[in-house]
């Protein structure tokens, strides 16, 4: 039996990063807001406290934050031709869960995508010329600039407090910034974080090699810091448990340290957790959103309705739940046509592990945190010339090492035993003088007309729903950049004095099990085109004008950067959206 | 939300049909204003409503050293609340300690700080109380043991303790300072925790101020001068009344519903009349005895910078606003280590205001530190950088079993 509830104004599928961003403005505008999670509530002190917060097997190795494939998974295969499987312990990427969302476990990198990113297709065309292209890459443009996003970045970065260096404010490129980003508005908030000896040499070795390094943004505080809504943040202590982790000391950008605390003073918002929406409800026409059914840890039904949905789950369960509400045509790769799991990516991450005299370096790799980093940008997006290289795309790279962390940070050089006494000895001897960035570089993946989602034919969750099936594969063009990208780090390293340098460039066929980054995008994009996108440029659907997506499944392909900067700027630029318009009027804000 | 007008009719009907019993005052908007103003002054809530429970219905067990008392409903429901009270029954109940029915108050209803009000102040505040909800809650206020439950005992304790006299203001002294005063004195009753009390619970007034610990906490010494609160300005304490959290302290336990029921809910021309009025109250220098063993303190040292500095720092200074500061917190240096215990023990939830919205929290440990390693790092929080008497494992011990056989 479904029990129903009164209707509330707006009810927000998943209280993560965007979640908590609509929650907070739809409550600031006047309306009634639920928000309904999956997962738990959770708080610093009694999920992460310093206590226990840097429990590397409990965290790291067991996935405490994440998703229980329990609860529900996903299957995957390489190529259309094969039959998935489902996955029962999560490795490319990692499902978030509970409140906060992945912006609990993140590790706060937080950048900015190049103007020419939002125009991409357009851009490269304009550019190489359309045959530059690969047949089957799907990449759209947008249907958002830049500049239609940088006050949200803005506030974005003012919300987490920031710190950085700005390489380009109103036009005028700063010395010791990125000068290959957009241009912002103001500086950031906070200076950049300190940078241990390891991230100084790589940004010495890059300058006299004649890059332009510059600390990675980061959302670790460089100093205390009160945000915009009157909430605080402390200064990082370098712990280097940031990725995987929560914050116990107030010190990481996170729903809990930025937002939170403001929304749940609000009267006008309510959240639920541990409720899992199972569908978003349509009335007689199709064309209507009537709200939301959700299950309870009793497996009680819930119907909650609502005036406005938002879907702000994570990109896979975005996709899947559009799926399974039968909203928007699913896509067909055959045909090419239908969008909902179309132009699905992810991201195209490599190392180098280098190893230093120990009797000359000691790098000290446990002074660390999640988004500490000195990086360069000149083999990021559109930033070189790509002509005589055969591909597009590109990204950041950067001395980005996280942590020093005992169970997983043991580099040990070509070689050496993977286990006994000669790995001891190998370890004890490189720890201090090894050199691991955790996303060294951070690479690019763009849309293939065979990489999307579609609902698994076989296998369904506990609730008897098909679970979503990834089909996705590496492509030459990712490779190809990947191996371009990687050798110029490689060079970095060794000017640095390494006396080994180890390349572990990106191979074919992708991996599901290997570690790479939880930026899952695309499956529900924006776009200009009703026939080539699930949502318009301020992320509602096109054929239900009530219900908004969010998050990086908007995404038409993934730059060379992490994504929560851009996912939170869609989302301030959705929330404005609805605020500035469609409260005013309802109904769809674009004629498709 | 859809009740609110409904209730509100229903309130206001009582008060009509209340007959001879009610106030005209009512009926009167700036006294209804007036006397919700001074309800939050006199943080009544803390006391008369359970936490998340419905506003002013009483039932909230309130301990005192003589056993416990439960607050009264005093919403305006006739039978269970103070809806049939006639004004002046209200009056004596708030300025003079004598019910309904002309038995004593004990005063855990701090009739004492209450008499510095005026009449009208009292009259007013009846007026807003008549405007709540009424909530049918019958409590049994008195549950203290023979012979405390007679309350024929008060009348002699009032002769000791009891001082019926409404606020008279110093002429020699500014117009803030006097408001402060009043406010302090009165209504705000801060005097109700922060003053020492005597064997029988009344106020020792020739150490006004200077600390006592009641309900599992200490209310730390608030005096200047000499005492603790030296190094705080005016703006300093009036920022910590208002918003919960300065650059040394943050409000957590009972301090926590002060802040949150009362004081911010405060103009800010009160808060700094009574900052001004409390700087001015000058107390002795805490005793700096200390024979701390340097062994206990290495120790309390080492479980320090593995689990406390990554917030409150090396030099033990936090973060202004957010992480307190321990090397000038009042609870830490004081000689009751009651919440320097009790803190490391189950942790506490500091108070979000409007203001500083943050309320972080500092989480148990409890479970993870043992009697020797609690005594350890509470000896050394207070003795690294001020002075204060170690602390053993069997107050350790003991606190823990305190924490255990609480409710609260």
């Amino acid at each position: 039996m479904v029990r129903r509830l009164p209707r509330k104004d707006v009810v927000i599928i998943g209280l993560g990063w965007t979640g908590s961003i609509m929650a907070y403005e739809l409550a600031d505008a006047g309306l009634d807001v639920v928000a309904i999670e999956r997962g738990p509530w959770r708080n610093t002190v009694t999920d992460f406290p310093p206590g226990y917060a840097a429990d590397e097997l409990r965290f790291r190795i067991r996935h405490e934050l994440f998703l229980r494939p329990e609860q529900t998974t996903f299957t995957f295969r390489n190529k259309m031709s094969q039959t998935a499987l489902p996955i029962r312990s999560w490795g490319a990427f990692m499902p978030p869960n509970g409140v906060g969302g992945g912006g609990v476990h993140w590790n706060a990198e937080t950048w900015r995508f190049l103007p020419s990113d939002f125009k991409l297709r357009t851009h490269l065309i304009e550019r190489y010329g359309a045959s530059f292209l690969p047949g089957d890459m799907t990449i759209q443009d947008w249907g958002v600039t830049y500049d239609d996003l940088e006050p949200r970045y803005d506030r974005f970065e003012y919300l987490c407090g920031t710190s950085g260096q700005a390489g380009n404010i109103k036009g005028k490129i700063i010395d010791g910034g990125n000068p290959f980003e957009g241009p912002r508005s103001r500086p950031y908030p906070n200076p950049p974080q300190d940078q241990p000896f390891s991230h100084t040499l790589f940004a010495k070795a890059a300058r006299d090699l004649g890059y332009k390094p510059f600390p990675q943004p980061s959302g670790n505080m460089s100093r205390a810091y009160q945000n915009p809504l009157g909430v605080r943040l402390g200064p990082c202590s370098y712990c280097g448990f940031c990725e995987w982790f929560g914050c116990g000391n107030y010190s990481k950008a996170s729903p809990q340290t930025t937002i939170l605390p403001a929304l749940i003073r609000k009267p006008n918002f309510s959240a639920r957790d541990n409720s899992e929406v199972v569908r978003i409800n349509l009335d007689g026409t199709g064309k209507r959103a009537t709200g939301v059914t959700f299950v309870d840890t009793d497996g009680n039904d819930w119907e909650q309705p609502a005036d406005l949905v938002v879907l702000s789950a994570f990109t896979i369960f975005n996709v899947q739940l559009l799926l399974l509400s039968g909203i928007g045509k699913p896509y067909d790769p055959a045909a090419n046509a239908g969008v909902i799991g179309r132009n699905f990516s992810h991201q195209t991450v490599s190392d180098v592990v280098s190893f230093f005299d120990p009797a000359k370096f000691i790098f000290n790799p446990f002074i660390a945190s999640g988004a500490i980093g000195m990086c360069i940008d000149e083999f990021n997006g559109d930033n070189f010339d790509h002509g005589p290289h055969g591909f597009v795309g590109g990204g950041y790279m950067g001395q980005v090492q996280t942590n020093g962390r005992p169970i997983e940070t043991t580099p040990v050089p070509p070689g050496t035993p993977l286990w006994g006494a000669q790995w001891k000895k190998a370890v004890k001897e490189n720890y201090l003088s090894a050199l691991k960035p955790g996303t060294g570089v951070h690479g690019s993946m763009y849309s293939y007309r065979d990489v999307y989602v579609d609902l698994d034919p076989t296998y369904k969750d506990r609730l008897g729903r098909p679970l979503a099936r990834i089909t996705m594969d590496f492509h030459d063009n990712e490779i190809k950049q990947n191996k371009f990208l990687t050798d110029k780090f490689a060079e970095i390293f060794q000017a640095m004095g390494a006396r080994q340098v180890q390349k572990q460039p990106r191979k074919p066929p992708y991996d599901v099990t290997k570690y790479q980054t939880t930026h899952l995008c695309g499956g529900a994009i924006m776009g200009t085109d009703p026939s080539t996108s699930a949502v318009n440029r301020y992320l509602q659907t096109w054929d239900v004008p009530n219900l908004f997506v969010l998050g990086a499944s908007a995404f038409p392909q993934n730059a060379g950067y992490n994504p929560t900067g851009t996912v939170a700027a869609l989302a301030y630029w959705a929330a404005d959206a609805i605020r500035e318009k469609y409260l005013r009027n309802p109904g769809q804000l674009i004629n498709g | 939300m859809d009740k609110g007008p409904q209730l509100a009719l229903v309130a206001t009907l009582l008060v009509m049909t209340g007959g001879g019993a009610m106030s005209a005052s009512s009926q009167d908007f700036a006294a209804v204003e007036r006397g919700r103003y001074l309800a939050n002054a006199a943080d009544c809530g803390s006391c008369h409503t359970i936490p998340g429970g419905r506003p002013l219905a009483g039932g909230r067990p309130i301990e005192t050293p003589f056993g416990v008392l439960v607050s009264p409903n005093i919403t305006p429901d006739r039978e269970t609340g103070i809806g049939a009270w006639s004004d002046q029954e209200f009056d004596a109940a708030l300025r003079e300690g004598i019910r309904r029915d002309g038995k004593h108050l004990y005063p855990a209803m701090p009739y004492p700080y209450f008499a510095r009000m005026s009449r009208q102040d009292v009259k007013d505040i009846r007026a807003y109380l008549s405007t709540v909800a009424p909530v049918h809650n019958a409590v049994v206020s008195n549950r203290l043991p023979f012979p405390l439950n007679i309350r024929a005992a008060m009348t002699a304790w009032n002769r000791l303790y009891f001082t019926p006299d409404e606020f008279h203001a110093q002429p020699s002294k500014s117009e803030e300072w006097n408001r402060g005063a009043y406010l302090v004195q009165g209504p705000g009753h801060c005097g109700a925790c922060h003053t020492p009390k005597t064997i029988l619970g009344g106020d020792k007034t020739s150490a006004s101020l200077q600390g006592y610990t009641l309900q599992g906490w200490v209310a730390p010494d608030i005096t200047s001068g000499d005492g603790p609160l030296a190094p705080w300005s005016v703006d300093d304490l009036a920022q910590y009344l208002k918003t919960g959290h300065n650059r040394f302290a943050a409000a957590a336990g009972l301090m926590g519903e002060v802040v949150d029921l009362s004081t911010s809910k405060l103009s800010d021309p009160d808060i700094k009349a009574m900052a001004t009025y409390l700087k001015d109250i000058n107390g002795p220098k805490p005793s700096a005895e200390s024979s701390a063993d340097q062994k206990v303190l290495a120790a309390g040292g080492a479980v320090y910078q593995d689990l406390c500095s990554a917030c409150h720092k090396s030099d033990g200074k936090g973060v202004p606003n957010l992480i307190p500061d321990l090397s000038q917190a009042a609870t830490v240096n004081t000689g009751d280590p009651t919440t320097v215990l009790r803190v490391i023990l189950q942790g506490a939830q500091t108070v979000a205001t409007d203001r500083e919205p943050t309320g972080p929290a500092m989480p148990a440990f409890g479970w993870q530190l043992n009697d020797v390693q609690v005594a350890a790092v509470a000896t050394y929080i207070r003795n690294h950088w001020g002075k204060a008497p170690p602390v053993s494992e069997d107050q350790a011990k003991k606190e823990r079993e305190a924490l255990q056989a609480r409710t609260n």
